[in-house]
């Protein structure tokens, strides 16, 4: 059994599910498990980590940390955490944990893993494995000299467990210890896209060079909104200024894993294929029947997009709506 | 202003990766070795700022094998003035990186900046440009898509989940790593090419640094290839046939839909 500290992540209000994920992971386990939550008037997120199995929830309020910060955080987290004598420190794999987490790390003296996609817990040891090469491989991590470990964890990796409403935590409060900082966050700029994120909904359907225009995405769009689905494109489409950067799918863009992928006009060069090979079903449709995305598709449909589509769309409405 | 550029050299994007025979590393034969695209937008934005300071420096800096020069040698002639090459092992990990990027940067009289991208896109760790900060004692902006320098401070925006951003204000010096848009990567032109094959590459060594191989944290083992995926389903016939046939196993063989 270790002593694991779980850094809890919220935005908006809200505790992040992926926070949830690794108490769970961690208190499943059979580790006394506690949380670190900071912020500013936060106080009542407390109460709702002891039903995912977290022992003791250490409460740091301060109005420097009403917004997030890496330094704050790291400041904060590093005081509490010297004295505390922790063998694991988990944060999630999200812009804000994989900012924060290595200054953490520098303060600590200890090395981190990041975005690891396998955890398992053995005594007070760590075992992960995270992907490299965007995915062409993983690899095993092993720690050197003294510990706490510590990793940040992909989201989705583990699973959100049941809350059991009856366990509760203990909230202890901490003293924040900030000092002079160097920097701010001073404020948050929500996205003006009213398109959800590729990284963020169970569908993705993505556009290549064989889309031919920025104005044919609309087509792809239409069919997106049918199934909820997010927009997005691969580095050929984005350098050939069809859509914005980030909805760049693949080794320089982001690393999707939906429920299900759909690649429209996308050769599948290796750089993209690493950015969406984990999807659970991939569906390609191209007119090349030789193109390199058919050797990672579950369903191939070789044709013309431009025919396939709106046949596709009066099909999925037939579903969608009987 | 001196203004330091830390890039890492990686396998091209397009690299089909192999393992060596005991799954220790990769096998890096025959892999065609290019400046990791993020790094590319760290030197354009160091190279930018020099441009509207007259009288600034830009430094780069790397550390791996002997094979980086090269990647040196791009930055250089993209217009970056002078390299430092620090000696390190290819399986260097993260921390042994920023320790000797710290060390490299204090031997320096002085620095106002240092740029990196946002992760190096072998490692995907997105780990030094925090460490770094944190052993040089000074903020870092993470994933910037846009800066507005001034001479004391910057103000940074940083790309966050949901196409969301923070705002961030730092003081200077800070370490900034760049996210794609930030800025586009100028191509080097031949004679600047030529140039900067005349552009002095200063070597380090651990030993120079009062760095040592201990200040490693942790060691990549046991790598592993992706299962190869089961050959699927080609769905033939006219267009409105396959979309057919499509959403059908879509909805009933897979139901995902």
């Amino acid at each position: 059994m270790a002593k694991v500290f779980v850094i809890a992540e919220h935005r908006a209000g809200r505790l992040k599910t992926s926070t949830f994920e690794l108490v769970g992971a961690a208190a499943g386990a059979g580790n006394e498990t506690h949380v670190v939550l900071l912020g500013d008037g936060i106080g009542e997120l407390a109460k709702e980590l002891g039903p995912y199995g977290a022992k003791t929830v250490h409460l740091i309020q301060d109005p420097a940390l009403k917004l997030y910060s890496a330094e704050a955080y790291s400041k904060a987290l590093s005081a509490l955490l010297k004295p505390a004598g922790p063998d694991i420190i988990l944060a999630s794999h999200t812009p804000t944990g994989r900012d924060f987490m290595p200054r953490l790390a520098a303060r600590l003296g200890v090395g981190l893993a990041s975005d690891c996609t396998q955890i398992g817990f053995n005594g007070t040891e760590l075992k992960l494995r995270r992907p490299v090469y965007a995915g062409k491989a993983t690899a095993e991590v092993e720690f050197m000299g003294p510990g706490p470990r510590m990793a940040t964890i992909r989201p989705n990796t583990v699973g959100v467990p049941a809350p059991d409403p009856a366990k509760t935590a203990e909230i202890v409060n901490a003293a924040a210890n900030l000092g002079t900082l160097k920097s701010k966050v001073l404020e948050v700029v929500k996205s003006s896209s009213s398109r959800p994120d590729v990284t963020e909904v169970p569908i993705v359907i993505s556009g290549g060079r064989g889309l031919k225009s920025a104005e044919n995405f609309k087509k792809l769009e239409d069919l997106a909104d049918v199934l909820g689905a997010a927009v997005g494109a691969s580095r050929a489409a984005v350098d050939a200024g069809f859509r914005p950067h980030r909805d760049q799918v693949g080794q320089t863009g982001k690393i999707v894993s939906p429920t299900l992928y759909i690649a429209c006009g996308i050769s599948g060069a290796i750089q993209h294929l690493a950015g969406m090979r984990t999807s659970k079903v991939i569906v390609a449709i191209n007119t090349d029947a030789e193109a390199p995305i058919f050797q990672v598709a579950d369903y191939g449909v070789v044709g013309d997009l431009f025919q396939v589509i709106p046949n596709l769309q009066e099909e999925l409405k037939k579903i969608k709506e009987p | 202003m001196n203004i330091f550029v830390s890039i890492k050299q990686i396998p091209d994007t397009e690299t089909k990766i192999k393992l060596n025979p005991n799954n220790s590393w990769i096998d890096t034969t025959g892999i065609k070795w290019v400046l990791s695209p993020f790094d590319e937008i760290a030197v354009e934005e160091a190279i930018r700022l020099k441009e509207k300071n007259p009288g600034s420096t830009v430094t780069v800096l790397s550390a791996g094998p002997a094979r980086i020069t090269e990647a040196i040698r791009t930055a250089l002639a993209m217009g970056a003035d002078t390299g430092i090459q620090i000696e390190l092992p290819e399986t260097a990990d993260n921390n042994l990186v920023a320790k000797a990027l710290a060390a490299t940067i204090r031997r320096e009289p002085k620095f106002d900046i240092v740029f990196t991208g946002k992760e190096a896109a072998d490692d995907g760790a997105g780990q030094v440009s925090q460490l770094l900060a944190e052993y040089l004692d000074i903020p870092s902006i993470t994933v910037v898509v846009s800066a507005d320098y001034s001479p004391t401070s910057v103000k940074c925006k940083r790309e966050i989940e949901g196409g969301s951003f923070e705002m961030v204000e730092a003081s200077l010096p800070a370490v900034i790593a760049g996210q794609k848009g930030m800025n586009e990567p100028r191509y080097a032109s031949l004679p600047n090419i030529m140039k900067a094959k005349k552009k002095e590459i200063k070597t380090l060594k651990m030993a120079d640094l009062g760095i040592s191989e201990a200040d490693q944290k942790i060691r990549h083992k046991n790598f592993q290839l992706p299962l190869p995926k089961q050959a699927g389903k080609r769905i033939t016939g006219d267009p409105a046939d396959q979309a057919k046939e499509l959403v059908r196993l879509l909805h009933q063989e897979a139901k995902v839909v």
